[in-house]
């Protein structure tokens, strides 16, 4: 019969709009919309019906290796003081590939000698790729990229060490796994370095 | 035929080249580097030899280098036979002057016609006997050739990445506050937009004219029509030039270059490692394959081994990206076809879970840089393996089987679809078709099983063909693939090992030593192809894309000489390009 291929697609259309009836009566009680397991629920295997999210009222949660342009990682001492991780050795401005990261180096102003410590950073958010290699690559944990994607603005965005500087608390929140692992295995080489001192 | 007719297949190691063509051919010494050197005069004789008596009938690259500190410039052709088997490299040296000249080998493989406009725009390299050499990327009237290696461009700073502005000198510059015309931008001579002697399309329309074939020799109402590059179904900014008689095409014309940025020189601005993430910018619906092919060829340089996890792992993300990019291929098809968007959102939703995977182990959904030399990235974080076991063993099969049913036996589709845009086997392998649009034409080439790379060989898997050619085929081809591509996952998925996920330790300034190397990979548009040459040195000398969905245009024209003008869309949809990848 001539129409029966336009039929049997027709059906299955016609499946998928009762369907998203349907899901909605099954979650009756619960929250489909707007709750993390509704938001769960539509992007697993058995998501059915309306698949699609309310940005911004609903977001997708981003998993842990999400990344976004970088941030620098400080810690914070008793009295507030931050101190950054980052110790000016340039690996990040050297394997960024659309070089996009400037560093100004510290130099003692008593002896002229340079400090482990950047005077300025600066990454130039327009151009920064998202593609993670300098995070990936920085042998002192100091940058790592971000999981905030909202940074439209009107004009041109460049970040410097103020604006990317973030605490380690907000680094361990959003990537605790990575975090974990780099803390232990920071911790084994300082009991590395000691057992050799002593 | 009988038996005794056909010839066995000489094996490549046994081929004596140097016999068999005395006098035209040396074996290429350079350290590294491998392959014949061809002279010039005779390369016509030896490609036509080639083709015709042994067996190597599919042209897949053709590229120039330009050898500066030498004074030469040389061609490389990479040749394979569709029966399967490994390639054969040969190169051919000249002069370098301005402009270098080359017999062309369109009359042999008419597949070269795009690759050898593309060494002519970028590279200054004349292939005479060319009948339509024009600028491809580049617009008529640039000065330059911009592959060349004493060509600078704007914002030039140095040779190569990184650069000293940013480290160690650590000066803060926005390139829009440098004067970007500086000293080094050119206009050609008697270049003056304003005094109506600048006729960019000129060229293009005398090309359209010349291809017709006009049996009456009567001035007919022939009229050209330009389609896009503003135009929904081109997928991008492309144009199509039409040349039509009615409503029916008489010669077309693909036009391309808009979104062209010179990716082969910023890849040898880069160093190796840099380059990583451009490559996924080439095809963005599959940037795991493209990844894939650049580590292969850079792993073929340094030659390094990959851990048998990390390869588990790129076998299940580029097959991952084969059914990513097919939705979205098949999709957009219907889309093209006035299906409107129900087909392309169902299959919108199965890429979404895909890309969902590829964001958990690689950060980013699309722009993945995953792979690196000796591995990937990082192992799979916790839950992926789950997700993909979830998908590939219980959704996507059902998913596709319910696509099959909304849409193959669909009257509408198969009125447009069948017999339209047909493509035949030999046509096929003449314009140097890749992918899809080879398989739907009856030739079962897949590289994944002519040549095998990675762990490809230890896979059960069909190589999806189909016979007919036309755009039916070429949709029915890409769904045979996204099942055979579950079959592949699945028996990764059971198959992956424990282990390291990366040779030695991670690296930022790979070492690699000099030569030259060809990676390719079955990407999901067909043969994807980096030419990679090192002299040792942190950035490459010379960095080739072989683009699938830029190759595959060469056949779009003759494809659509015949058919009805709203068939171009159908038969562009067919063929599935990415103009990242086309335009570079």
């Amino acid at each position: 019969m001539y129409g029966k291929g336009i039929l049997k697609g027709l059906g299955v259309s016609a499946r998928h709009f009762i369907e998203t009836y349907l899901d909605d009566i099954r979650w009756l009680g619960r929250k489909r919309y707007g709750s993390p397991e509704g938001i769960a629920h539509r992007a697993s295997k058995k998501g059915r019906g309306i698949f699609t999210v309310q940005y911004p009222e609903e977001k997708v949660p981003v998993p842990e290796e999400f990344r976004f342009v970088p941030f620098l990682v400080y810690e914070s001492n008793s009295n507030g003081d931050k101190s950054y991780r980052c110790t000016s050795c340039g690996i990040c401005a050297k394997v960024c590939p659309p070089q996009c990261i400037w560093i100004v180096r510290n130099s003692d102003p008593a002896t002229g000698r340079p400090i482990p410590d950047p005077a300025e950073f600066y990454i130039d958010a327009d151009i920064c790729m998202n593609c993670g290699l300098c995070a990936e690559y920085c042998p002192f944990d100091a940058i790592k990229m971000d999981h905030n994607y909202e940074l439209a603005s009107y004009g041109r965005v460049i970040f410097d060490k103020e604006k990317l500087g973030k605490p380690v608390a907000y680094y361990e929140s959003i990537r605790p796994a990575n975090a974990a692992k780099e803390n232990a295995a920071r911790a084994a080489k300082e009991a590395a370095r000691a057992a050799r001192a002593d | 035929m009988t038996e005794a007719d056909m010839k066995t297949p000489i094996p490549n190691e046994a081929l004596d080249l140097p016999a068999l063509f005395p006098g035209i051919l040396s074996a290429d010494t350079r350290p590294g580097y491998s392959g014949w050197i061809v002279e010039k005069d005779n390369l016509l004789e030896f490609a036509t030899a080639l083709r015709d008596e042994l067996g190597y009938d599919y042209l897949s690259s053709v590229t120039g280098v330009d050898y500066l500190p030498e004074g030469k410039m040389e061609i490389v052709y990479h040749v394979y036979k569709t029966t399967g088997g490994p390639g054969l490299v040969f190169k051919v040296q000249a002069p370098r002057q301005d402009p270098v000249e080359v017999p062309s080998l369109i009359s042999i493989y008419p597949g070269a016609e795009l690759q050898e406009r593309e060494a002519w725009d970028l590279l200054g390299i004349k292939f005479t006997g060319h009948p339509d050499l024009r600028r491809i990327l580049m617009w008529e009237g640039f000065a330059g050739h911009p592959l060349r290696k004493d060509w600078k461009e704007a914002y030039f700073e140095e040779e190569g990445k990184p650069l000293k502005s940013r480290w160690p000198e650590g000066k803060i510059v926005q390139a829009e506050d440098k004067n970007p015309f500086g000293d080094n931008i050119a206009y050609p001579d008697g270049f003056d937009p304003d005094k109506g002697k600048y006729e960019p399309e000129k060229a293009l329309y005398a090309a359209l004219r010349e291809s017709q074939q006009d049996e009456t020799g009567l001035p007919s109402d022939r009229i050209i029509v330009n389609m896009g590059p503003q135009h929904p179904s081109t997928h991008g900014v492309f144009r199509v030039a039409v040349m039509l008689d009615g409503e029916t095409i008489v010669s077309l014309k693909p036009v391309m270059g808009y979104l062209h940025r010179n990716h082969e020189k910023i890849g040898e601005r880069n160093t190796f490692l840099m380059n990583m993430p451009y490559t996924d910018r080439l095809d963005y619906l599959s940037s795991m394959s493209n990844n894939f092919g650049y580590a292969l060829a850079v792993e073929k340089l340094m030659q390094i081994a990959v851990p048998e996890r990390a390869e588990y792992i790129r076998v299940m993300m580029a097959e991952l990206t084969r059914i990513a990019n097919h939705c979205m291929a098949i999709g957009a098809l219907f889309n093209d076809l006035g299906f409107f968007f129900t087909p392309l959102l169902y299959l919108l939703e199965e890429r979404e879970l895909i890309l969902d995977i590829f964001e958990a182990v690689a950060g980013s959904r699309m722009m993945c840089n995953y792979f690196r030399f000796g591995g990937v990235a990082r192992d799979l974080p916790e839950g992926v393996l789950e997700k993909i076991k979830g998908l590939c063993f219980e959704r996507l099969p059902r998913r596709i089987d319910e696509i099959d049913r909304f849409l193959t036996e669909n009257e509408i589709f198969r009125a447009r679809g069948i017999g339209q845009g047909v493509l035949t086997a030999e046509d096929a392998i003449r314009y140097s078709a890749a992918g899809p649009l080879l398989r739907a034409s009856g030739i079962p080439y897949d590289v994944r099983r002519a040549e095998p790379y990675s762990i490809y060989e230890r896979f059960e898997f069909d190589v999806a063909v189909r016979y007919h050619g036309d755009i039916y085929d070429r949709y029915l081809v890409r769904l045979d693939e996204m099942r055979q591509s579950i079959r592949i996952v699945q028996q990764a998925v059971k198959g992956l090992p424990e282990g390291p996920i990366q040779t030695g330790k991670p690296q930022y300034q790979v070492r690699v030593p000099p030569g030259e190397a060809y990676g390719r990979v079955e990407g999901p548009k067909g043969e994807l192809g980096f030419y990679v040459i090192s002299t040792g040195k942190p950035n490459p000398w010379r960095y080739h894309v072989r683009a699938p969905s830029f190759i595959n245009l060469t056949a779009f024209g003759p494809m659509c000489v015949g058919q009805k003008v709203a068939d171009v869309v159908a038969v562009l949809g067919s063929i599935d390009i990415v103009l990242g990848e086309t335009d570079r």
